[in-house]
C-alpha cells in the first residue's frame, strides 16, 4: 500500500507499506528519520513520541495506514535554520542526556507541555513526562532542562 | 464493511490493537481504520444523557466531561500516560473487553449503555450485560461500537485503582462507586478481579437497604459494604497480585471510595 502524509513540512509518498506496520517503522525504515526511537513497541516507554496532527502520540501504536493525509512532526522537525529548539538547547545545557535513547521522545513530549502550559509546576512536568522512561539520568537533569526551557520561553514571549 | 469482512479488526487509537500486532499476537486479515469516521469523535447531550462517540479519546473526556461524568474522568486520568490518553478511547476499552480496562468500573457504576451498530441496525446494551468473559463481549462479529450513553452524575462518584506506580499501570484491581441519591441507591463496578468487570450486586442491595441517607456513615455499614464487594469478586493469582491481595484491596477501596463519596454528599446537603 502507498501512504501519503506530511512529515516535518515535507510531503511523502511511501510505497510498499505493510498494512500492519507502525508509523514508527515507516519513519525509521522508509523515510530515513531515525530520531524517533524503537524500544518497547507497546506504548510503555515514550521513546517514539511524535506529533500527529499536533498531538503527541506513541508512533509505535499508530498503524501506518492511519497517517494517510495527516501531518507528522518528529524530533528532527523541531530545530530550525536558526538552530536547535529551546527545549533541545536546555537538554544539552543541563546535561539531561546520557545514552540519548529516550531523549527524542522526552524532547517532543516536553516541547508539547511547554507549548500548552507556559509555566508548568513540577507536578505538571512529572505528569507530562510520566510515559517517558529514562534508565540513565534519574530524571533530575531532565526536570532541570524542562524548567530552564520553560523559563526561557516565558522571558522571550 | 464490517459485515462483509467480519475478521477485520477495528482500530481507533491503536493503543491495544497495535501492541498485539507489534508482538505478533495477532495477524488480523484486515484493519478497519475508524479514524476516518468523524462522527465517532464527537459527544452530545441528548434528552438529559450524554452520548459519547466511541472515538473520543480519554484526554477529551477528562477535559470536557470531568464535571458531568466524574467517575469515568477519574478512571481516564489513570489510563497509561499522556501519549496513551491522547489516542486511547472508551470505545477501544469496550472493544478489547479486558477485565482490567480502567473505564469499565465507572461505566458499570454509572449505568452506562453501549450503543453498537451493524448493517442490520442498532442495539443498546447495558454495560452490565456487555461483558461476557475474559476479553469477550456481547459485540457480534458484524457489529461496531458506536458510542456509550451515560446520565450526568446525580451524586458523587469515585474511582480507585491499585498499581505499582501512578502512570503506565494495568490495574491490579480497581473499584468505582456512584451515589444516586434521588433513587437512594449506590452503583458499583469492580475491575481486574474477575473474568469480567462486574457490579457488586449484593453490596449494592445491602446499601439500598441499610444506608441512612440522612445520617453520618455507620462504620458497621461501611465494613459490611467492603466485605460484600470483596465477596463479589472472583480474582486469580497472577504476576500482578494474588487473589487474596485483590480481595483485601477491594474491601479497602470500597470503604474508601464510599467514604469519599459520602463525605461529599453530606457536605452538599449541609450547604
Amino acid at each position: 500500500m502507498r501512504v501519503n502524509f506530511t512529515v516535518n513540512g515535507r510531503a511523502e509518498a511511501v510505497d510498499d507499506v505493510w498494512e500492519g506496520e507502525s508509523l514508527l517503522y515507516v519513519l525509521r525504515e522508509r523515510v530515513g528519520l531515525p530520531g524517533s526511537k524503537n524500544a518497547c513497541e507497546q506504548g510503555e516507554c515514550g521513546s517514539c513520541t511524535v506529533y500527529l496532527d499536533g498531538t503527541p502520540v506513541c508512533s509505535c501504536l499508530v498503524a501506518a495506514g492511519q497517517v494517510e493525509g495527516r501531518t507528522v512532526r518528529t524530533v528532527e522537525g523541531l530545530a530550525t535554520e536558526d538552530g536547535l529548539d529551546p527545549v533541545q538547547e536546555a537538554f544539552v545545557e543541563c546535561g539531561a542526556v546520557q545514552c540519548g535513547f529516550c531523549t527524542p521522545g522526552l524532547i517532543v513530549q516536553a516541547h508539547d507541555l511547554i507549548d500548552r502550559v507556559p509555566d508548568p509546576s513540577d507536578a505538571e512536568i512529572r505528569e507530562a513526562l510520566a510515559g517517558n522512561l529514562c534508565r540513565c539520568t534519574g530524571y533530575e537533569k531532565i526536570l532541570d532542562a524542562v524548567r530552564l526551557a520553560a523559563s526561557r520561553k516565558a522571558v522571550s514571549s | 464493511m464490517k459485515a462483509g469482512t467480519p475478521g477485520a479488526v477495528p482500530i481507533q487509537g491503536g493503543t491495544d490493537v497495535m501492541v498485539e500486532i507489534n508482538f505478533d499476537v495477532h495477524r488480523p486479515a484486515a484493519l478497519l481504520d475508524l479514524n476516518q469516521v468523524p462522527e465517532l469523535f464527537t459527544w452530545e447531550r441528548i434528552d438529559g444523557s450524554y452520548r459519547v462517540g466511541a472515538g473520543v479519546p480519554y484526554v477529551q473526556i477528562i477535559a470536557e466531561l470531568g464535571h458531568e461524568l466524574p467517575g469515568l474522568a477519574q478512571a481516564a486520568r489513570t489510563v497509561g500516560s499522556p501519549q496513551i490518553r491522547n489516542r486511547g478511547t472508551v470505545g477501544g476499552n469496550l472493544g478489547a473487553a479486558s477485565p482490567a480496562g480502567d473505564s469499565h468500573p465507572p461505566l458499570l457504576a454509572g449505568d452506562a449503555i453501549i450503543e453498537v451498530a451493524s448493517a442490520a441496525g442498532t442495539r443498546m446494551i447495558p454495560a452490565h450485560e456487555f461483558y461476557l468473559g475474559v476479553k469477550k463481549s456481547a459485540l457480534r462479529p458484524d457489529e461496531l461500537i458506536r458510542a456509550f450513553w451515560m446520565k450526568p452524575a446525580d451524586g458523587p462518584q469515585y474511582f480507585s485503582k491499585v498499581g505499582t506506580r501512578n502512570a503506565m499501570v494495568i490495574a491490579v484491581c480497581s473499584f468505582a462507586v456512584a451515589l444516586h441519591p434521588s433513587e437512594r441507591r449506590v452503583g458499583t463496578g469492580i475491575g481486574s478481579a474477575a473474568p469480567t468487570p462486574r457490579r457488586a450486586l449484593e453490596a449494592e442491595a445491602f446499601l439500598a437497604e441499610s444506608l441512612d441517607w440522612e445520617a453520618r456513615m455507620d462504620p458497621e455499614v461501611l465494613r459490611r459494604f467492603g466485605e460484600l464487594v470483596a465477596a463479589a469478586a472472583s480474582p486469580i493469582d497472577d504476576v500482578r497480585g494474588t487473589a487474596d491481595y485483590r480481595r483485601h484491596a477491594l474491601a479497602v477501596m470500597a470503604r474508601r471510595t464510599l467514604t469519599w463519596a459520602w463525605n461529599d454528599y453530606r457536605k452538599v446537603r449541609a450547604a
